[in-house]
């Protein structure tokens, strides 16, 4: 019997989608990227790898940024998913990180910027929560926010990839914001 | 020349569809989420030339969910395709590995790809011959290489060489390269009776349905293709490739409609690349630096499926002044795949060659590698006679000298030091055709005051809704929020590819065509027509390129092998920018191609296997942030009458073309040595500073 039609193919899951709460019955395979792409219709959300090695598909999972074509759908009831469609939050208003790349004009074919987005977002969090990088000089405080210079946003934007080559606008937008 | 000051022909715009971009409301083709869409998934060969015997559906078909498996012996019958890679499941013959045999579709992604991998495929394997290209027996002169002949020469070049007081005889090398555009293939397929309806990430809408109506044997009239947002092509949906085709033989057979997303790993193999190149440069010289002799001869290799000649060779026509002139090409068919274009085919690596050797022969005599440029401009167009129809290549030289700080070089090579690090600069000259293709667009008056041009434009990333629309403003003589455009649609008038640097001026030329005559003409519309056939491909007493100058500054760790760029600064001659601030991106954004193409992006055709190892993001490695300091691109004004009525030349691809050379001569300059094979990996660089140290 294949893998397909065994019992227990399926789970329920609840998880908390820009703000809305889902419940869904998933496949044990399906991976967040594709829940969201093909359950939810939420398509900002990019398919450019499948296999984590390209950044578009980041999304922020209970605040952290992840490659949600890495994660099993059916481990993560109960998250908070934050996707490019939820950065604006409820207002028609966008993020103003969403405002910067427009300023910036930080994105070409736009097929990598909603995981650029996220992949800020998320970074600009963990450097404000005083994460250290590669970059970052081991002599400086060990307490408190990382200061971002360009180079540490270069370093730590890196498995964000962009083929039409909007990085060194997205830096700017990026430093628009902090 | 149209336009004035303060005309919205050149204003930074920002781009129309950025909002929905920035929010993930723009759609690409894989997301189209039509009721009852199933999802395809490609077996691709597991041998590198062969047939396939027999395909063992019972597996897949077996697994619930399952619609279909389609496989060389049961697809539906295409017409035969002028492009051969596009005769997908009509025939058990396997060209090359990767090459597709069987198609599964299913109800669910996972699904669809547990069935492919649960088709079980045998083949009768015949061997395969995957080259080395060199001294290669099943070699032959091409007639033609990207539509110019493969041979030119004049004067008597051999003699010319052999008696030159300065020599460089020198062989450059450039492996095969991906495109890898963000958004990998897709098309999403649905037929509604006889009508075919497909959502695809293509340059070109407009020749996808007339291929699609050849394949299919159906009126044009009944299919209908979208492309409204396409992530990225960089040649390589330039023409409609394998997912719209089995999109669409899976939708007929299952009646449902079909999503292929072709799987990255599955890319290189289906949708072309750009084809190593092994590029032997001659170069004579008298001692002030005068060339006497260029002969460029290109050995590249296609696949047996059809031909695609990397035409490295053509640079050598276009940009410096010698009476002794050999630009060749020579191929090699063999049982891999196809090769076609990727951003500057030709021109990126043929430029690559030449400005290395020329940095070369700067060395050999003496000279600043820039004054030897500027003493090499030719008055006319070496291999033509024609007259330039604008050139400005010394002008970017000089301007980039003054902005980079180059005056005063130490010409030296591996004098500077800054404790483990070597630092250097290079320059390198770069070059790409005007090209243009008749299109259609029409003009719309509304009673609002209002105003829409509609055409079948493809916006790939460039921003073609934007310009196309400050090209129509500026024509009618209204504000830019008066004008609507709508593109990537195959129910607005046809237009050619996003491709070649050439939509724009293609497609300008019929916005400004209509809407100048609705201007002058209100009478006329409210809808007015325009057809460039006949114009924008009209023969030119002119030779018509953009030119431009790079720049670069790299730290070669001696330590580690590592080189990082410090800087890049390209000047660009390309006619009149319309946008500026959509044009700097394009100009960056394909510097940094050339980065990677110089520094990080390694592929290579394994002999063994007849593929690719380095097929995912993994392991061929495109710049990312981090390799990325600060690139910068600006132009000169150039005023250019025999172009388009926008006076506009292409830009989506010269950025590129000089890049790698820059790089590689600052390379050369910080370290004393030259490295003739790209890319300048870390592993490569060691090795030549251990064996000359």
């Amino acid at each position: 019997m294949s893998s397909a039609s065994r019992p227990g193919h399926h789970s329920e899951v609840t998880l908390r989608v820009n703000g809305k709460p889902h419940t869904l019955r998933v496949d044990h395979r399906r991976v967040l990227l594709d829940l969201l792409r093909e359950d939810l219709d939420l398509t900002g959300s990019k398919k450019g790898c499948d296999h984590g090695q390209c950044g578009a598909c980041t999304v922020l999972v209970d605040g952290r940024r992840l490659n949600s074509c890495l994660l099993l759908a059916v481990t993560l009831d109960g998250s908070e998913v934050t996707t490019v469609e939820g950065l604006g939050g409820d207002g028609d208003e966008p993020h103003p990180l969403q405002r910067a790349f427009l300023d910036r004009d930080a994105f070409q074919c736009g097929y990598c910027t909603p995981g650029q987005l996220c992949s800020a977002v998320g970074m600009l969090a963990e450097a404000a929560a005083g994460h250290l990088s590669h970059v970052t000089d081991p002599a400086a405080p060990a307490e408190g926010p990382v200061p971002l210079d360009r180079r540490e946003i270069r370093e730590r934007m890196s498995a964000n990839l962009c083929r039409c080559g909007a990085y060194p606008r997205i830096v700017e937008a990026i430093e628009d914001v902090i | 020349m149209t336009g004035t000051t303060g005309s919205p022909l050149g204003a930074p715009a920002e781009r129309r569809e950025g909002r929905q971009k920035l929010t993930g409301a723009a759609r690409y083709a894989a997301e189209y989420t039509l009721p009852g869409r199933a999802q395809a998934w490609p077996v691709p060969a597991a041998v590198a030339h062969g047939r396939v015997r027999a395909v063992d559906t019972s597996a897949a078909l077996a697994l619930p969910g399952v619609l279909a498996v389609l496989t060389p012996f049961d697809a539906p019958r295409l017409a035969e395709p002028e492009d051969r890679t596009l005769a997908v499941l009509q025939n058990p013959h396997v060209p090359h590995r990767g090459w597709c045999v069987a198609l599964a579709v299913a109800d669910t992604l996972e699904t669809a790809r547990a069935a492919a991998r649960a088709v079980r495929v045998t083949y009768d394997t015949s061997p395969h011959d995957a080259g080395p290209v060199d001294g290669h027996p099943g070699g032959y002169d091409p007639e033609e290489a990207g539509g110019q002949p493969g041979r030119v020469e004049h004067g008597d070049p051999d003699a010319a060489f052999a008696s030159a007081e300065v020599r460089v005889d020198v062989v450059y090398r450039v492996p095969p390269l991906h495109n890898h555009p963000m958004e990998p293939h897709a098309s999403t397929a649905h037929w509604d009776g006889d009508r075919l309806t497909v959502y695809t990430s293509s340059q070109g809408g407009t020749a996808v349905r007339s291929v699609l109506a050849q394949l299919f044997r159906l009126p044009e009239e009944r299919i209908t293709v979208v492309a409204e947002h396409v992530g990225g092509g960089f040649g390589s949906k330039g023409t409609p490739r394998p997912d719209v085709v089995l999109a669409a033989l899976a939708a007929r057979h299952t009646g449902r409609p079909v999503t292929l997303a072709y799987p990255r790993r599955d890319l290189p193999a289906v949708v072309g690349h750009r084809a190593p190149t092994v590029q032997r440069l001659r170069l004579g010289a008298r001692p002030d630096g005068r060339l006497t002799a260029v002969l460029h001869e290109v050995t590249t290799q296609t696949s047996r499926v059809r031909e695609f000649v990397e035409y490295a060779g053509v640079v050598s026509r276009v940009m410096y002044a010698t009476p002794n002139l050999r630009s060749t090409h020579h191929v090699v068919p063999l049982d891999v795949p196809s090769p076609s274009w990727m951003r500057a085919p030709g021109e990126a690596p043929g430029m690559y060659a030449l400005e290395s050797a020329l940095d070369e022969l700067a060395d050999a005599l003496g000279l600043d590698p820039v004054e030897l440029r500027v003493r090499n401009e030719p008055e006319r167009e070496p291999a033509s006679g024609k007259p330039f129809s604008s050139r400005h290549v010394v002008e970017c030289l000089r301007e980039g000298a003054r902005r980079f700080g180059w005056a005063g070089r130490d010409p030296r090579p591996g004098v500077r030091r800054e404790g483990p690090l070597l630092l250097g600069t290079g320059v390198a000259a770069a070059t790409y055709p005007v090209q243009t293709a008749p299109s259609t667009a029409t003009a719309e008056a509304r009673p609002d005051g209002t105003f829409v041009v509609r055409l079948n434009a493809a916006d790939i990333g460039t921003g073609a809704r934007t310009v196309l629309a400050q090209i129509a403003a500026d024509a009618l003589g209204v504000p830019l929020d008066r004008v609507r455009t709508e593109v990537g649609h195959t129910d607005l008038p046809p237009a050619p590819l996003a491709g070649g640097s050439m939509g724009t001026a293609s497609w300008g030329w019929a916005v400004h065509e209509a809407c100048a005559r609705l201007a002058a003409h209100p009478e006329q519309g409210p809808v007015v027509r325009a057809d460039t056939t006949g114009t924008a491909d009209a023969d030119s007493p002119y030779a018509r390129h953009a030119f431009g100058a790079h720049f670069a500054e790299v730290a070669v760790d001696t330590v580690t092998g590592e080189i990082r760029v410090r800087r890049l600064l390209g000047i660009f001659a390309a006619g009149r920018i319309l946008n500026a601030r959509t044009a700097r991106s394009q100009f960056t954004g394909a510097m940094i191609m050339g980065l990677g193409m110089a520094l990080t992006e390694h592929s290579t055709l394994d002999r063994a296997f007849g593929d690719f190892p380095e097929s995912d993001l993994a392991s061929y490695h495109v710049p990312v942030h981090a390799d990325v300091p600060a690139v910068e691109a600006d132009w000169i004004d150039e005023h250019d009458p025999h172009l388009n009525p926008m006076g506009s030349k292409g830009i989506g691809e010269i950025g590129i073309v000089g890049t790698a050379a820059a790089l590689g001569n600052a390379v050369h300059h910080a370290t004393g040595i030259r490295f003739r094979e790209l890319p300048l990996t870390p592993d490569r660089i060691l090795a030549g500073l251990l064996s000359e140290g």
